[in-house]
């Protein structure tokens, strides 16, 4: 994904420095490029999730108006969630691109702050412009939990990929917060 | 051998060498090995055969081949990176056989006395011989094979004046105390030529003996052999020539002090060359290479001035100088000299000597004085004086810099514009091109421009007259009074512009010509100006109308001015291709997706869909079978299209309005030819039209929902929702006027639509069409007529799109007011409602640039109906009100956008099958 509005594909294979393939069906810049075992997922600043699905040859394009942060894909593969700087976390159908939930409290309209769905696609996280990381229940929409990461924005988000394990990076540093149950090196409340 | 005693028996004999072995019984006597086939051997019994190299003949390698038995031994492979610090040097040793280096070979390592060891005493000799002789002899330089066959030795004189304390160098005889100088050399003598007395040996000494030290006494002098040779050459006084023991030994460099320049001369008078044998003058004194005789510092030319030259060390006697006993220090010298000698320092030609007088010393005259506030650099400052004589000059400096000096100096520096600035700054003009905007269109388009100019202008002219008619009150009321305010108008921009780079009239060199002669004479504030400046051969009639030509290229040059246009680029497309590749599918408007996601409508409202077609190697990678395997596109596909269709550049929904039939055909005209054989995306699939059915199904389900629901209000009422809370009709008409108005004084716009040609304003034609029902009732109803029979058939036959076509019917008179209602948002533009966002806000634009335009295409035909036909769109809307609020009561804040939104959908169905009819 790039500032240029398009997104490319290498192949790592070939070594060669052309991409295989531009899409440039964006009109602005694109933030966020997640790839699934046969879809690219890509959010751009014109406000658009574009998935390109290989396997059917289709090119899905959801309106969401505000300029995209972040996407990902659910570990389920049917949905996917975008942040955008509206503050709004939105899960939508993959399928049919409807709203499956909406997301909010937290301060999004600056930074391009990462959004995390858990291990088991039960919350949804977001980091926040004002130094907390949020959890919301996935299914209900309320907010779960707080963290509270730094006093200045949470740059960068990651969830585990099968473990209750969040990286956060503010301010020149980088934490990891695991369950309350865990012991061996967990530095915080999970 | 000795072989003649052998055999004897007596005793007494005395015998010399070794016996032969005695005979055995019945042996044969051996023949002697003759000569050639006797053999040489070295010492390890190897024969050695004659090469005739070097020594002549070694036996080189095992045998004669090579280093070893096995062959060349390869040398082992030593890194460099460890050896490299003792990497040895190989010298011509390291390739030598053993027998080179033995007694007999050519590089015996027996023991010899180094020079470290040898006697000095035998160079010195040696040197000073080859000296006299090198000079002395007739092939000068002979003397250095003296070095190779004289002796090697000390001979035993030599030795002997040695014990009895005789040294190399000195004379032979008592050492002897420094008698006082017999003669004095009288300076006279010098003048006048006269032979001195020779001082032979002690000459040299004669003037700097006056430092005498009591107890000191010196040895005797060496002698040499006077050599008197007469001057048998033609060569110049004092010319000696390259001295050959200079240059081919460098020797005696040393000597290029020259202590005794002055004090030899006469020596060398008489002994003439053999000056150089007491080694005093060894430098190339003869300067070969043209120098004259004069130049003695030349001598140095070759010299380099080394501390080893100089004494540090009192000793014995001095070497080298061959003053041997004692040297005067320099001091001594220097102090008998006067003055002028002193300061004259150089070589004194024979029979010349150094002025006593020196000149009158050359009077210098000061340089003035420089003002106290002179500064060294030069600006120019042409300050000229407003008069008719210099009005040329005045001309040309203005052309230079744009505008007149006084302009410049009342200007404050925030007054200026960049190109001003950059001016000032000296600073280069934009880079590439810089035409006008104007080049860039073709010919139709700028006789379209200029007629929206000639209307904006005359309003512009209309409103400025009032106030021109104070300035210009000193002119006199006349037929061309209005070309005068043209021309005050035009002043006043023209002042502003750079130099100008517009050329509205290139394609005619004569009239581009006039034109600039026109445009300098307003800038200069002339009247009359189009008389000299136009071609006398044209008659009243076409000057009249070059004047008003020119008139408005000056007038419109004010937008297009050289920094804007310097940003525009050439076309990228040639012109004569009319087709643009262009992605198939554009994502729709988001006008509608706009109000779906703020009714969190998401799902069929905000998707697009479209046909991608990955890479295959994409495919392969993903480990994903190739959706489209037959397909050779990648990516989206694309289509030729209309380069000037508005729908390339604008993402409106497709198939928007009907077209008049005007537009119609012209667009037939200029794409009939090659029409049938491009595919267009009117040809859509069957699936994306059912697609965009569908949307449209849905808004017209959830408006006709609304209809049902509600009443329409009383259209007052609607009306007043458009046009703001206070507005009253009365006041809305002004209002109109005045958003006309506002329309036309803004050229800008007008630009873009020139831009978008003609094929681009369908959709806006046909509302004016509708709009002035009067005149062209027929093709109205000729338009709308098609566009709801193509509609039933073309649409799926359901009752939602049964709907949908009713929706047209009031649809069709529904679209100006729709317009209506958007010029009255963007009027009363703080009130718009939040709801609008800025696409939203765009495409308002957009509707309404295809309003204006279309209106001015009419303009010239029907200007005097404009204001009539405005009202009657009031009228309408107020008839459209009810429609529009419909939904109002469901979502306020998104209505006005939803429902145009809706509306524009609902062109959409109903006119693509419209725009295929016209296929």
């Amino acid at each position: 994904g790039s500032i240029d509005s398009t997104v490319r594909c290498w192949d790592c294979r070939s070594r060669r420095p052309d991409p295989v393939q531009v899409l440039d069906e964006a009109k602005d810049g694109i933030s966020s490029v997640k790839v699934s075992d046969h879809e690219i997922l890509s959010g751009s600043v014109d406000g658009r999730v574009r998935r390109y699905d290989l396997r059917a040859g289709q090119l899905y394009s959801d309106y969401i108006g505000t300029p995209i942060t972040s996407v990902c894909f659910s570990k389920d593969g049917q949905c996917t969630l975008a942040a955008s700087l509206d503050s709004t976390l939105r899960l939508l159908d993959k399928e049919t691109g409807e709203l499956l939930g909406e997301y909010t409290g937290h301060r999004s309209t600056a930074y391009r702050l990462d959004c995390v769905l858990s291990e088991q696609d039960t919350h949804v996280g977001s980091a926040s412009e004002d130094g907390n990381v949020y959890f919301w229940d996935l299914v209900e929409g309320s907010l779960a939990v707080t963290l509270a990461v730094g006093r200045s924005v949470v740059q960068s988000l990651s969830f585990h990929p099968t473990l209750p394990c969040l990286l956060a990076a503010t301010q020149g540093q980088v934490q990891l917060w695991r369950e309350e149950t865990f012991q061996p090196e967990g530095d915080g409340p999970g | 051998m000795a072989a003649s005693s052998s055999d004897g028996e007596e005793e007494d004999l005395v015998s010399y060498g070794s016996a032969l072995q005695p005979l055995q019984e019945g042996e044969r006597i051996k023949k002697p090995v003759p000569l050639q086939e006797q053999t040489v051997k070295d010492a390890k019994g190897r024969y050695q055969r004659f090469h005739g190299a070097f020594t002549g003949g070694f036996s080189a390698g095992y045998f004669n081949t090579v280093g070893t038995k096995e062959g060349w031994a390869p040398s082992a492979f030593v890194s460099s990176r460890q050896k490299r610090a003792d990497r040895t040097v190989l010298g011509p040793e390291d390739f030598m056989d053993e027998e080179d280096l033995s007694e007999f070979g050519i590089a015996p390592k027996d023991i010899t006395t180094t020079d470290d060891f040898a006697s000095k005493a035998k160079d010195r000799i040696k040197e000073k011989a080859r000296q006299i002789a090198g000079v002395v002899a007739a092939i000068p330089g002979t003397s250095a094979f003296d070095d190779l066959i004289g002796p090697s030795k000390i001979t035993v004189g030599v030795e002997l004046l040695r014990k009895m304390g005789w040294k190399e160098g000195q004379g032979i005889g008592p050492r002897v105390k420094r008698k006082p100088r017999r003669q004095k050399p009288d300076p006279a003598v010098k003048v006048y030529g006269c032979a001195l007395p020779p001082g032979l040996s002690e000459g040299s000494e004669d003037e700097e003996d006056e430092y005498q030290p009591e107890d000191v006494t010196f040895a005797p002098k060496d002698i040499m052999p006077v050599d008197l040779t007469p001057k048998e050459n033609v060569h110049g006084l004092g010319y000696k020539g390259l001295d050959p023991s200079q240059a081919l030994f460098g020797a005696s460099g040393r000597e290029h002090l020259n202590l005794f320049t002055g004090g030899s001369e006469d020596t060398s008078n008489l002994l003439g060359d053999l000056r150089h044998s007491k080694g005093r003058k060894l430098g190339i004194t003869g300067q070969a290479f043209g120098v004259g005789a004069l130049e003695e510092e030349d001598d140095d030319i070759y010299a380099t001035e080394t501390l080893s030259k100089y004494d540090t060390v009192l000793k014995d006697e001095e070497p080298g100088d061959g003053l041997y006993g004692w040297t005067a220090p320099k001091q001594y010298k220097s102090k008998k000299r006067s003055e002028g000698e002193v300061k004259y320092i150089g070589k004194i030609l024979d029979g010349f000597s150094l002025a006593s007088k020196s000149s009158t010393p050359r009077k210098v005259y000061p340089p003035p004085d420089l003002p106290r506030n002179y500064r060294p650099v030069h600006y120019f400052r042409p300050v000229i004086a407003v008069g008719s004589e210099n009005s040329r000059l005045q001309k040309a400096l203005e052309e230079s810099t744009g505008k007149l000096e006084s302009d410049t100096a009342q200007q404050s520096r925030h007054a200026l514009n960049a190109s001003q600035r950059r001016e000032r700054l000296g600073e280069t003009s934009l880079k590439g091109p810089a035409p006008s905007v104007l080049e860039y269109l073709s010919e139709k388009d700028r006789e379209r421009l200029k007629e929206v100019k000639q209307a904006s202008e005359q309003q512009l002219k209309a409103k400025a007259l009032p106030q021109q008619s104070q300035n210009s009150r000193f002119q006199a009321a006349s037929p061309d009074d209005a070309s005068h305010k043209w021309q005050v108008l035009l002043r006043e921009q023209l002042a502003n512009a750079g130099s100008s780079d517009f050329k509205p009239f290139a394609r005619n060199p004569e009239k581009q010509r006039r034109y600039e002669s026109f445009v300098k004479s307003i800038k200069q504030g002339e009247k009359d100006t189009l008389e000299h400046c136009s071609d006398p051969s044209m008659t009243e009639w076409e000057r009249g109308r070059e004047q008003e030509e020119f008139f408005r290229a000056a007038m419109f040059y004010k937008s297009s001015n050289s920094t804007l246009s310097s940003r525009f680029t050439r076309a990228k497309y040639e012109d004569d291709v009319d087709k643009v590749e262009v992605p198939r599918d554009q994502e729709n408007d988001i006008d509608d997706k706009e109000t779906a996601v703020k009714m969190k409508m998401f799902g069929k409202l905000t998707r697009d869909k479209f046909e991608w077609h990955p890479e295959k190697l994409l495919c392969r990678r993903f480990n994903v079978p190739d959706p489209y395997p037959d397909s050779s596109i990648v990516g989206l596909p694309k289509v030729k299209r209309d380069k000037y269709s508005v729908f390339n550049f604008l993402t409106l929904p497709e198939s928007t309005t009907p077209v008049t039939q005007a537009t119609h055909e012209k667009i037939q005209q200029s794409n009939n030819p090659s029409k049938p054989k491009k595919p267009s995306r009117w040809d859509v699939s069957d699936k994306e039209k059912e697609k965009k059915d569908s949307i449209s199904e849905f808004i017209s389900l959830a408006r006709s929902k609304a209809d049902v629901q509600q009443q329409p209000p009383a259209p007052a009422a609607a009306e007043e929702r458009e046009t703001g809370p206070s507005e009253s009709p009365a006041t809305e008409v002004t209002n109109e006027e005045k958003d006309q108005e506002e329309e036309e004084s803004r050229p800008s716009m007008d630009l873009f639509k020139a831009i978008f040609v003609s094929s681009s304003d369908e959709k806006s034609s046909s509302e004016e069409e509708e709009s002035d029902e009067e005149e062209q009732t027929t093709t109205s109803v000729v338009d709308s007529e098609p566009t709801k029979q193509v509609d039933l058939p073309g649409s799926s036959s359901s009752n939602v799109q049964e709907n949908v076509a009713a929706a047209t019917d009031p649809g069709v008179s529904l679209l100006p007011a729709a317009k209506q209602e958007l010029d009255a948002a963007e009027e009363f533009g703080p009130k718009l409602p939040p709801a609008f966002s800025s696409g939203r806000f765009c495409r308002l634009l957009i509707r309404k640039e295809k309003h204006r335009k279309n209106r001015e295409k009419h303009k010239t035909k029907k200007e005097h109906k404009h204001k009539k036909e405005k009202k009657k769109k009031h009228k309408k809307q107020k008839n459209k009100g009810k429609h529009k609020n419909k939904k109002s009561e469901k979502d306020s804040s998104s209505d006005t956008s939803d429902s145009s939104d809706s509306l524009s959908d609902i062109d959409t169905t109903g006119l693509s099958p419209k725009e295929l009819l016209r296929r």
